[in-house]
């Protein structure tokens, strides 16, 4: 009884765990102003969602460092920290 | 953090004891209630952006949207509408998209707020209670703060700064008025809407001048001596339109003290500009149900915590868009969409109990000087000081002295965020 308790106790935190993480990190939101979501808009603006995090790390530390030229990510970019754009990432690579 | 409210307290009380059956229950605080209730007053680039994002975040959330118009005419592109490169078609969007996320439309308009009781009241009498009211009315025109400019003085000096019929009216008069006219702009201290609109406007009324009535000249008087993408603007107005424009700077005596439509006649200080068109860019204030609810301030702004956009003068109701004082945020669409979408998550999270997080928000403008020139402006903010400030080192302007091909560039682009973000809000 007493470890059928303490299982499902952690059972609940995981879950509530998994409900907290599923919110978008911080800044993430703000991208589909530009970033389309929809696969119907006409843009020369690279799509994120299911991205592979890793190719939006580089992408963006690139823009920040000035190796890759950009018209607005340049300046974005040097808004996020490398956590952040981690974060950022892999929520987008976890979008479908 | 500045999380406030009476109703705080009792939500985490809740959160607490209904977590452990957070497994079962995955809204604890409304498990055993209703549906939490979300209102939203306003539906444009704030509004419907939040409302769809609360429902997305959320399907349990009951999202009702309170907005009078059938149709949204955006004010993004609409310069473009004035200087006859794009009917007002392309401007509207309609809320068919928005009530199929299963949202409500309230198609009235919030005639009183009462945060006590959280209900919002609409024109027909009718009551909608909320458990969060997320307010985003846009702006109003303080008519009569410059004399002589009230409602009726603006069917012959339009101001076109929301769009629709007074954009469709400007364009009527530039396209009657004779070759060698002389069109005057004024331009308001800040805060206001759009805070480079005015020289965009500028810049695609001597585009349709130069084009089609090459005698012309056009004036804008300025109650400031900066504006927003300044030099950028200047650069180009030098390359593209020389002795054109002529700008004319508060410290120049730019400042507008009163109008007399009558006669078109702008008066400042040392001067009077009678005009063959003139446009009057009015001081502005938050859309008039944020005074009734009274989440305006004296300045006529919305005064927000910038980590949860509610109100500093009242419990449970956000404000959004144009309306906040949101720091160093402009009141822009791209602006105005970001709150939107990160107000959605933090209200998602206070009606489950959860705490919510230090959010960074992005804004990027982009302004046409030319149909194949357009300029930028970007930045990034987080919650410092009690306001939304700037994160250092980022944001800024586009590069002074670029080739055209970065302008056309980001003339191509700024058409593509139109449809990208009106794609999201609308489509």
């Amino acid at each position: 009884m007493g470890r059928f308790l303490v299982a499902a106790i952690g059972v609940a935190s995981i879950a509530a765990t998994a409900v907290v993480s599923a919110d978008p990190p911080a800044g993430a939101v703000s991208c589909s102003g530009c970033h389309a979501t929809s696969a119907r808009v006409t843009t020369p603006v690279p799509r994120l969602i299911g991205v592979d995090k890793a190719a939006i790390v580089k992408a963006m530390r690139e823009f920040r460092s000035g190796q890759r030229a950009g018209t607005v990510m340049d300046r974005i970019a040097k808004g996020f920290t490398d956590d952040e754009i981690r974060a950022i990432a892999a929520w987008y690579a976890g979008q479908k | 953090m500045g999380v406030s409210g009476p109703g705080r307290r009792e939500f985490l009380k809740l959160g607490a004891a209904a977590a452990t059956s957070a497994a079962l229950c995955p809204y604890p605080v409304f498990a055993r209630g209703a549906a939490p209730k979300v209102v939203v007053i306003g539906g444009g680039f704030a509004g419907a952006s939040c409302a769809r994002a609360l429902r997305k975040i959320d399907p349990a959330i009951a999202v009702t949207l309170v907005e009078p118009n059938p149709t949204f005419t955006a004010c993004p592109f609409s310069n473009n509408v004035v200087a006859g490169l794009r009917e007002l078609s392309a401007q509207q969007f309609t809320y068919e998209r928005v009530a199929a996320d299963g949202i409500t439309i309230a198609r009235t308009t919030a005639t009183a707020v009462d945060p006590a009781a959280r209900s919002v009241t609409l024109a027909d009498g009718a009551r909608l209670p909320y458990d969060r009211l997320v307010m985003a009315p846009g702006i109003d025109i303080r008519w009569g703060a410059l004399p002589g400019y009230d409602e009726a003085a603006s069917a012959t000096m339009p101001h076109a700064w929301r769009a629709g019929e007074q954009t469709l009216l400007l364009r009527r008069q530039l396209e009657a008025m004779p070759d060698g006219g002389v069109v005057v702009i004024s331009a308001p201290a800040n805060p206001f809407r759009c805070p480079p609109g005015p020289y965009e406007r500028a810049s695609l009324i001597a585009h349709f001048l130069k084009t089609r009535k090459p005698r012309s000249k056009l004036i804008v008087l300025d109650a400031k001596d900066v504006f927003s993408k300044q030099r950028l603007f200047q650069q180009a107005w030098a390359d593209l339109y020389p002795g054109l424009i002529e700008w004319v700077s508060l410290s120049r005596g730019g400042a507008v003290t009163a109008v007399d439509p009558a006669t078109r006649t702008f008066v400042t200080d040392f001067d009077r500009h009678k005009a063959d068109v003139g446009n009057v860019i009015p001081p502005q204030k938050a859309g008039r149900i944020a005074e009734v609810a009274g989440v305006a301030d004296r300045s006529g702004w919305c005064p927000i915590d910038p980590v949860t956009f509610e109100s500093r003068l009242q419990p449970s109701i956000h404000v959004i868009g144009d309306a906040a004082i949101a720091g160093a945020m402009p009141k822009s669409a791209f602006a105005a969409n970001s709150q939107a979408k990160t107000c959605a998550v933090v209200v998602a999270r206070l009606l489950t109990g959860a705490a919510p997080s230090d959010p960074k928000l992005i804004n990027t403008c982009y302004s046409l000087i030319a149909p194949d020139y357009g300029i930028s402006v970007a930045g990034v903010y987080e919650p410092s000081g009690g306001q939304l400030a700037e994160v250092k080192g980022a944001g800024g302007v586009s590069p002074a002295g670029a080739p055209r091909e970065t302008r056309a560039a980001e003339a191509v682009l700024a058409e593509a965020w139109f449809r990208t973000i009106t794609a999201e809000v609308f489509g």
